[in-house]
């Protein structure tokens, strides 16, 4: 079973950014556990571009395609046998980064 | 009731859970195992009238149930076949090593109570999942739409199904957390049945009372040793137990006004028993959690034959020991209550005025309040308090005693 895990930026309220060498030390144990399948930070969203291409021209818009105080800062995806498991290594992933998690199943 | 429909309704109390449970451990889906489970009651009613009671109700129960879910995955499976089969494939239980107790019930309990859901998804499962209650009796039971409660339940399966909610008793380092939570659903059906929050509901539901405590004595046969099972218990026999005092004219009457013969002794005579057994545990050195203590406060109000031979020292005492597991204002304003009848309202005012900020929108702070000043002749402060405890009332029969005490002020 695979989850999609999120880590959740807050611009109101960030959190810390010398977490790197604690979620480094937290991807070593994710892999030697065997949980590890791929990890991820993201750049600020203001770089992001969305392309929408459902009309008859591709239109391009400059920036994500929802601006919230909230907003994806990067991202896991670990193979775990159930929910239990995930929300262990969530609880672990939240203290280590700083942030709140989100685990979201993939189908 | 003929002896068939009266053997469906006693199998469907005593056996729904355990099937339920077996069905979803051989299932791997919550979904099959309800559906089988309503459907193997549904043929019980129409086949026992006709065939006779089978000799051993739970086996038949059990046979049919599971054949009932074959059938099923087998319809579903030509419409989905490769899923399907990967599906009956799928045995989600192998036998756990860590599992503190190993039973199908508890799993579910487990399972339906999971800190992943949200709490109304959580009673809602329960009652019908563990208790066997209709979407419609749950509807009624909280004054919510059928279609809501049956959204509620669905989405709930569904992400159990997704997500893989394992269907699983926690492990022992886990569990203490997890039946904490697991007590808390329970808790918040009772409450609900015992003071009703409704405007059209009567002041008591009982259907929600007893079905908590079925539910707790279910989970109390399941984990015996768990002092908070055992606590919970106690607490809601001995609260349940003084029920029939409890409203009277449309009024609900307190603990001082109760007429305490009308109390349910057989109940009493239960959770005393229970509390003796925790403090017995505790002289041994397993410090009790709060609903022990609070099962124990219950027995010395229990053990009073007239409210004047309260041992309100005790009571107190015993509120100290919540207050050092649980430092909120409730447990403080609960305790308050207790210090006026040692110390005197004065005292105990003084102690619930400094409650303000944080209990301003708690109806009992308000309540309490009102009764100090009353008690204390106060009779310029004590009906602006009143009022608005009546603002933020949500209990018809509470309400009724409130309006009458404010009216009588001189």
């Amino acid at each position: 079973m695979q989850y999609l895990v999120s880590v959740i930026d807050d611009r109101i309220n960030p959190g810390r950014d010398d977490r790197e060498p604690l979620i480094s030390a937290f991807n070593e144990r994710l892999i030697a556990a065997g949980h590890w399948v791929f990890a991820g930070g993201l750049a600020d969203t203001s770089a992001a571009t969305v392309v929408d291409n459902r009309g008859e021209e591709p239109m391009l818009t400059d920036g994500p395609f929802v601006e919230s105080k909230e907003f994806l800062a990067g991202v896991w995806i670990w193979e775990a046998p159930d929910l239990d498991v995930a929300l262990e290594l969530a609880t672990e992933a939240s203290q280590v980064c700083a942030r709140k998690i989100e685990v979201r199943p993939f189908l | 009731m003929n002896d068939a429909d009266d053997a469906v309704a006693r199998a469907h109390r005593t056996e729904w859970a355990r099937l339920v449970g077996t069905l979803a451990r051989r299932f791997g889906d919550l979904d099959v195992a309800e559906e089988a489970a309503a459907e193997a009651f549904a043929t019980a009613v129409a086949r026992w009238p006709v065939d006779g009671i089978p000799r051993n109700p739970a086996a038949w129960l059990t046979t049919t149930a599971q054949r009932k879910a074959v059938d099923r995955i087998r319809r579903e499976s030509k419409r989905d076949a490769k899923h399907e089969e990967a599906r009956m494939l799928h045995d989600d239980s192998p036998p756990e090593p860590h599992g503190a107790v190993d039973d199908d019930r508890l799993r579910l309990v487990f399972t339906c109570c999971h800190p992943a859901l949200a709490m109304p998804s959580r009673v809602a499962l329960t009652l019908r999942l563990v208790g066997g209650l209709t979407v419609p009796e749950i509807a009624r039971a909280f004054l919510v739409q059928e279609g809501a409660i049956g959204q509620r339940i669905t989405r709930a399966k569904a992400k159990i199904k997704a997500a893989r909610i394992p269907y699983r008793v926690p492990s022992a380092d886990d569990l203490p957390a997890r039946v904490t939570g697991v007590l808390a659903v329970l808790y918040l059906v009772f409450n609900e049945g015992y003071l009703a929050s409704g405007p059209g509901t009567d002041p008591v539901r009982q259907d929600l009372t007893a079905e908590a405590i079925r539910l707790a004595r279910l989970l109390h046969g399941l984990l015996p040793d768990d002092g908070e099972v055992a606590g919970l218990l106690a607490l809601m026999l001995l609260t349940e137990a003084r029920r029939p005092a409890r409203v009277e004219g449309g009024e609900l009457i307190a603990l001082d006004g109760q007429d305490r013969g009308a109390w349910d002794a057989g109940l009493i005579a239960e959770g005393h028993r229970l509390v003796r057994e925790r403090l017995v545990a505790a002289a041994a050195g397993v410090a009790p959690g709060r609903y022990q203590i609070l099962a124990a406060i219950n027995a010395v109000h229990t053990s009073a034959r007239e409210t004047r031979d309260t041992d309100w020292s005790q009571v107190v005492a015993l509120y100290d020991q919540l207050a050092r597991l649980d430092p909120s204002p409730v447990v403080t304003l609960n305790r308050a209550i207790a210090v006026a009848e040692l110390d005197g309202p004065e005292v105990a005012l003084a102690l619930v005025d400094r409650l303000a900020p944080a209990l301003d929108d708690y109806h009992p702070y308000h309540a309490t309040r009102a009764d100090l000043l009353r008690r204390l002749g106060r009779v310029d402060e004590a009906p602006a308090a009143y009022d608005r405890a009546l603002d933020l009332i949500g209990n018809a029969a509470e309400a009724a005693v409130l309006t009458r005490r404010r009216d009588a002020l001189p």
